[in-house]
């Protein structure tokens, strides 16, 4: 089974067709990373996929559920990790962690086992007992991306995760994005290139709500006749290579 | 589960914000200090301490309208609250999550003025707890107004509508600092057609244990408080879809 499934989904809003009659298929497991330049509709196709909002028309399947009729089911199988570093500043790491495995109806045993498992994949055991707020901006993306991950979730959207991040704490965070490959299927919004094409197991370009081209990176720089990726997606974006 | 992990969250953000203690606590007991100095010097029936605390007990319900108002406005403006709309956690939950943790808050401020009271020479009766059972309901409907406040307006909008318009017509329209008599007229017909000079005369009626003249305030705090929170439960949804 495809882990999601997009037919036609589509967003407008008042003024803009933020997303146009998309349609996708991601396979379980999968590191698929959605790139675009500012305005093109990869935060809008999270948002949809992870039921914050509603498609216009159109409909997306995660796992077999509908993100328009089975909202619940969907909402009891994903995780966001959203743009902005979504902790709580005046809880403590381990209250963050507390927090989340809470919202899935973990009991205190369970809850304690998966906080533990997580801050040694992420290497929060030190800092369980400081403040979020108190953090750098690196190690508080390693908490959000740890909240994201504590329910276990069977797809996880993780939405610009190194934005903002100098470059020692981006190359720590693409390392545990890459040791999710296989485990969980992760959908990845970024407008930096080298951060698809170093994570991505396939990328879909965007531009104006449109999806131009689906491929691996090898794929697309194939199909421009570009060496260099940042090349080949500057091709797709300017020329709208078809699919 | 996930009402409960949610509520310990709430609970936390409160306790751990030293200006919500210092107001919602600080600011009854100097209005009752500085009230009964000036009753000891020019007396007054009104500020006399059996009429006063009721009154003040109320009053200082504004601040927690303010403090429910300003925690989940802020809680909108942040992006946890965007991961937490992505859990399975339902608008009941959230409203609730807000709610439960600032009635016991509310509860105490209503303990401390009738502690203070005793101080300043209230004398004991056993009826003085119903006036602690009042301030259950009272408590609701603050709460309630700031739950709708907070699904509406930004945490800076917050702080002008309940901190000075709230806290205003709390204290014009309770009869808690004049006679609403003595005015009387389409000022009166007002102030009685709104909840707060009900929830006062609740609190008065329910000390000196005279329940029929209690109740159909009781009925007036109660139907609006119900009628709010469906309100704030309403714009919660619906600010929920707008993301």
């Amino acid at each position: 089974m495809d882990a999601i499934r997009c037919e036609h989904l589509t967003k407008i809003y008042p003024k803009v067709t933020a997303v146009d009659d998309l349609t996708l298929t991601v396979a379980e497991g999968e590191l698929f990373a959605l790139l675009g330049v500012n305005g093109a509709g990869k935060s809008t196709t999270v948002k949809m996929l992870a039921t914050l909002t509603a498609p216009t028309s159109g409909d997306a399947f995660l796992l077999g559920k509908s993100i328009v009729r089975d909202r619940a089911a969907v909402k009891a199988m994903i995780a966001l990790s959203p743009q902005e570093t979504a902790v709580a500043p005046n809880l403590s790491v381990a209250e963050n962690l507390s927090l989340m495995a809470g919202m899935y109806g973990f009991s205190k045993e369970t809850a304690a086992r998966k906080i533990a498992a997580v801050s040694e994949t992420f290497g929060l055991g030190p800092r369980l007992s400081r403040r979020a707020g108190k953090l750098s901006g690196g190690w508080q993306r390693r908490l959000s991306l740890a909240m994201a991950l504590i329910g276990d979730p069977k797809i996880l959207f993780l939405d610009e995760p190194t934005l903002g991040l100098d470059v020692l704490a981006r190359s720590e965070l693409w390392d545990a994005i890459r040791a999710l490959r296989g485990k969980v299927t992760v959908i990845l919004t970024t407008h930096y290139m080298e951060e698809a094409e170093a994570l991505s197991d396939r990328i879909g370009i965007m531009r104006d709500g449109k999806l131009l081209t689906v491929g691996s990176a090898e794929e697309i720089k194939s199909l421009t006749g570009c060496d260099k990726f940042e090349d080949a997606f500057i091709r797709v974006v300017r020329e709208g290579v078809a699919k | 589960m996930k009402l409960f992990a949610f509520s310990a969250r709430n609970v936390k953000e409160i306790l751990r914000d030293p200006l919500t203690l210092g107001f919602g606590l600080g600011f009854p007991v100097a209005l009752m200090l500085l009230l009964t100095a000036i009753q000891a010097n020019i007396p007054v029936e009104l500020f006399e301490i059996a009429h006063l605390t009721p009154g003040v007990a109320v009053f200082g319900l504004s601040f927690i309208t303010l403090f429910s108002a300003l925690l989940i406005a802020k809680d909108r403006g942040s992006a946890l609250l965007h991961r937490l709309y992505t859990t399975p956690m339902t608008a009941a939950d959230f409203i609730l999550g807000y709610t439960l943790p600032l009635l016991p808050v509310a509860v105490l401020q209503t303990v401390v003025c009738y502690l203070l009271a005793f101080v300043l020479g209230l004398s004991w009766s056993p009826s003085l707890l119903f006036a602690l059972v009042a301030a259950v309901p009272n408590a609701w409907l603050y709460i309630s107004i700031g739950l709708l406040c907070g699904s509406v307006f930004t945490d800076r909008q917050v702080g002008g509508i309940c901190g000075a318009l709230m806290t205003n017509l709390s204290a014009w329209l309770s009869g808690t600092w004049f006679d609403l008599d003595l005015v009387g007229g389409a000022f009166r017909k007002v102030a009685y057609a709104l909840p707060f000079v009900h929830a006062v005369e609740l609190t008065r009626s329910a000390q000196i244990g005279a329940w029929g003249d209690a109740f159909p305030h009781l009925a007036w705090v109660a139907g609006y408080a119900a009628v709010v929170t469906a309100g704030a439960v309403a714009l919660f949804l619906r600010q929920m879809r707008r993301i």
